[in-house]
Formats: C-alpha cells, structure tokens, sequence
C-alpha cells in the first residue's frame, strides 16, 4: 500500500501512523457523556471506502485524511489537514 | 457415526482407508430450528457442540458462508494459554485451558493439544518486574506461571540469542508451562463432528444475507443463500465480519474495528523448537508445527481492513525481530503469509452476550486472541443462549461496558483497537 502525501509525494504506508476513523465529529467539550461514548467507542467499520487520518509520522509530519477502500486497500483520495492545507496545490 | 478408536485406525488401515465415513453429515437446511448459530468457525461449532452437550438443545443448525476450517480458525498461529492479568480475563482464559486439557477425550478427535509451555521474554528490569506482577496474580487465580532467569531462558531456549551484546538482551521471562498449541483445522473438525453426532446441522455454503423480524422487532430467523430459516434463538459468532452481519440486521455501529493480521509459516525442519516464545521488545510469536514449520507472527497491520491479506512493512518487522531472537533461523526459506480479519474490540477483550436485539446472541471482539478461547467461548456462549442470561466466567463481556465504564483493558491502550 502506497500514500500520496500531497506535500512530499507517493511514500510507503511504512512511513505513515494511522491514526483512525474520520467520519465521527469531535464532540463539543460540554456534550452529554451518551455523546462522548459514541465518538470514542461506536464505529460503523465499512467494508468498502472508509474516509481515515493518518499521519505522514516519518515524512513531513502532516495529517492528512484518506479515503481508501479497507477490502481493496486501494487508495481513494487524499486531502492535507492543519495551518497549511489551504496551500495545497500553490 | 462410529468412534475412533485404536481398533477403527487398524481396520481401517488394514483395508487400505477406503472405508473411512465424512467426519459430518452434509446436513440440508430445515424449516426452522430452535437455536441458528451464524459463522461456523471454531466459536461457532463449539456453541452448538456445548449447547448439545452441556444444555440438551440439539435443534440447531450452524450456517457457514464458506466451508468449515477456511475461516479464521484455519488462518491462526495455534497458540494456547492463559497468562492474563485481569480477574475478568483470567478465569474465563483459564477455563477454556481446563476445557483443551480434556478436549480430545471430550470430542473423541485428536486436536493435538500440546502443553509445551510459552514463555514470554523479558528485556528489562523492570519488565522482569511486571512478569513477576503478572505471575504473581496468575498463581493467585489458580494458574501456572515460572518467573526464569536469563540463564534459565538459555537452558529452555537453547536457539535463543540471549548475549548481552544483542539489541536487546535479554533479562529473563515467565513461563506457562500448562501454554502450548493445538492443531487448529481439528479444533474446527473435532467440534463439528461432535456437534454432528449430536444432531447438530451443519451447513456450508450458506451465507446469512438478512434477519427476519416479527411484529415487536424480535429476530425470528435468518434469510440466507439457500432461503430463509425460522429460529427461537439465533447467536452470531462471525468474527471479522460481525459489523456486516448485524448491518443487516439494522445495527450500524458497534464497539469493533476490523483489521488484518498476518502469519507466517517456514519450509518444514526438522524438530528444533520444543516450546512457544514470545518477544517481550517488540512483537513476535512463534512455534514449531507437527510438521515441522515455524510458525510465526506479530502485530496487526494497523489500519481497517477486510482484505484477508497485509502489507509488505509487517513482513519486514516480523523477519527482522524473528533474526533478533535467532539469528541462527536466517537461512530459512519463508514458505507460505495470509492474512485473517480480526475483530478489534474497543478495549482488547471480547463480547460474549445476549442481545444486542430481542432473539440475538452475540459473540464477537475476538481481537487476535480467540484460537485460544474457541472451547471457553463456545461453552460460555451456548450457556448465555440456553440460558437467556450469561454465566459468571462471561458476565464482564458485555456490549454496554463501553457506556457505562467497565471496560477490560488487559494492555492500558485506550479505546484504540489498533494498539490492543
């Protein structure tokens, strides 16, 4: 399995940490404890696309969101997060 | 469907093993059934054995999507042991080790239960220290458990690269010695025949593909490839795939996450690893088969997947730590990797419950822990169906520990099934 970082490039997922499900909202800090739950601890773990962070830890250090298929590992897209992910593609 | 015996493998040798009979009917699908059990994987077929067995209830049918053995239960590294920390964990690991010391009297099949011990290798003082902990409170709950030395290790272990210049040297281990292996197709054969001879239908080739619901939302059967099957009880036991099957029974998030994990086998040897051991600065098991391949394997990939296959960064993590503890297996030939979808629980320790709807049992978040479970599982699980209500051993392994704190979180991860 092979990452386009959109900062450094294709990379090898050894150069990625995944760091877990994108499609649960962060709660707001004085949500119920029902809602803090549910984002911790529900999952509706597709067997299809899945939308997931994943960090490039051993590359330019960005967190990125990536779409990919969790039966195929094919890689859907790729989009940067944080301060400058408003100058992708500059 | 005869016994075997010592007299049934002469005869039979003697008639040159034409004569042997299928190990279980291929059963057609009747009508209805008062017990479904969904998966029949080592989980699933140790369910209907038990609730056979322990409960009287033969009015069952286990519905496999696939053939029996091609699932996880066929897919596992074979270890067995019960060296857990967590009173939770312990008891009910400990029980299911009670269970394979009998197993192949019990089922009248041989699972070549091997009780070769499995030591797991310190790397640290302080390491040492928590083995001695974790010892400590197994003897306490009734469970075998040596704390060794290095010197000790080296003796067990004589392969074992124990030098003090290695990355990491090694301080010592603890053993259990009652750990070792067992042969995982005949777990899954050895449950299916029993629950056959007790009028257990087994089914293959018959994929669950929905839920029928009565007027109250009680499940009342299962729609399946070979058409639709009325059921008083119906237990779901399909590891990785839990999240899809109860999809279709409306229930669209669960405390599970599915990921791959990978094993390894080497070309055949012959006999030079007598036990099981683990790596204690990274991750890494590993035995001997029967036939003679090392058997080996580490942590999950890391990511949600249902691939049934890795990626190349485990393969290199576990050749490199598997070179760390014998340099001298370098020349070996690799023979055969796969993968199986494990079921990642939110804090590492499984479901075992009634529910999640009227009429549904659930056995599920297996992590990569369940080969060893299969018979305590199996007997829990057929009790908590027979029963309505869970026994003592599962009582924590509920689904709603995740809301209301409960959590069993033997390795202090966190809700981050990746790193269970």
């Amino acid at each position: 399995m092979r990452i386009t970082c959109p900062v450094c490039g294709e990379r090898s997922v050894a150069e990625f940490a995944y760091e877990g499900d994108a499609t649960l909202p962060r709660p707001a800090l004085d949500a119920s404890a029902e809602d803090w739950c549910v984002a911790v601890y529900e999952r509706e773990n597709p067997r299809g696309p899945h939308a997931e962070y994943w960090q490039h830890a051993q590359g330019c250090r960005s967190w990125l969101k990536v779409e990919r298929d969790t039966l195929t590992h094919a890689i859907l897209g790729v989009t940067l997060l944080g301060r400058f992910s408003g100058r992708t593609g500059e | 469907m005869a016994e075997y015996s010592v007299f049934s493998l002469i005869a039979n040798a003697l008639t040159g093993n034409r004569s042997w009979k299928p190990a279980w009917r291929a059963a057609t699908p009747k009508p209805r059934y008062d017990v479904i059990i969904v998966g029949g994987g080592g989980h699933g077929l140790a369910t209907a054995y038990y609730l056979a067995k322990e409960h009287g209830i033969t009015d069952v049918a286990v519905l496999e999507k696939g053939y029996v053995g091609g699932g996880n239960v066929g897919r596992n590294t074979t270890i067995v042991r019960s060296n857990y920390l967590l009173p939770a964990n312990s008891h009910f690991y400990e029980w299911s080790m009670k269970l394979w010391e009998g197993l192949s009297h019990d089922l009248n099949y041989n699972v070549m239960f091997s009780q070769r011990g499995v030591l797991n290798l310190a790397h640290s003082p302080a390491q040492m220290d928590a083995y001695a902990r974790r010892g400590n409170a197994m003897r306490l709950a009734g469970i075998d458990a040596e704390l060794m030395t290095r010197e000790d290790v080296a003796r067990f272990v004589p392969d074992l690269d124990v030098s003090p210049d290695a990355r990491f040297p090694v301080h010592g281990g603890l053993l259990q010695p009652r750990g070792g292996t067992a042969r995982h197709d005949a777990v899954a054969w050895g449950f299916a025949r029993g629950a056959d001879r007790r009028g257990v239908d087994i089914i293959e080739n018959c994929e669950v593909i929905g839920f029928l619901r009565d007027g109250t939302g009680r499940i009342t059967g299962v729609e399946t490839t070979r058409g639709e099957i009325g059921a008083g009880k119906v237990g779901v036991a399909v590891a990785g795939s839990t999240s899809q099957v109860l999809s279709l029974a409306g229930i669209q998030h669960l405390p599970i996450e599915s990921h791959v994990l990978q094993a390894f086998v080497s070309e055949p040897l012959k006999p030079l690893l007598d036990t099981v051991v683990t790596f204690g600065a990274g991750h890494l098991y590993i035995s001997q088969s029967d036939k003679g391949g090392l058997v080996f394997g580490g942590d999950i990939d890391g990511y949600n997947s249902y691939a049934q296959r890795g990626n190349l960064p485990i393969v290199e993590d576990v050749a490199s730590l598997l070179l760390t503890m014998f340099p001298s297996y370098g020349r070996l030939r690799l023979l055969r990797s796969w993968g199986g979808i494990m079921d990642m629980s939110m804090d590492g320790s499984p479901i075992i419950t009634t529910g999640p709807l009227p009429g549904m049992y659930l056995n599920s978040g297996w992590c990569y822990g369940g080969f060893k479970a299969t018979p305590a599982s199996g007997w829990c699980f057929a009790w908590t169906i027979a029963r309505d209500a869970p026994h003592d051993l599962n009582a924590a392994f509920t689904l709603d520990r995740f809301h209301s704190g409960a959590v069993i979180d033997e390795r202090g991860a966190g809700p981050v099934p990746w790193h269970h």
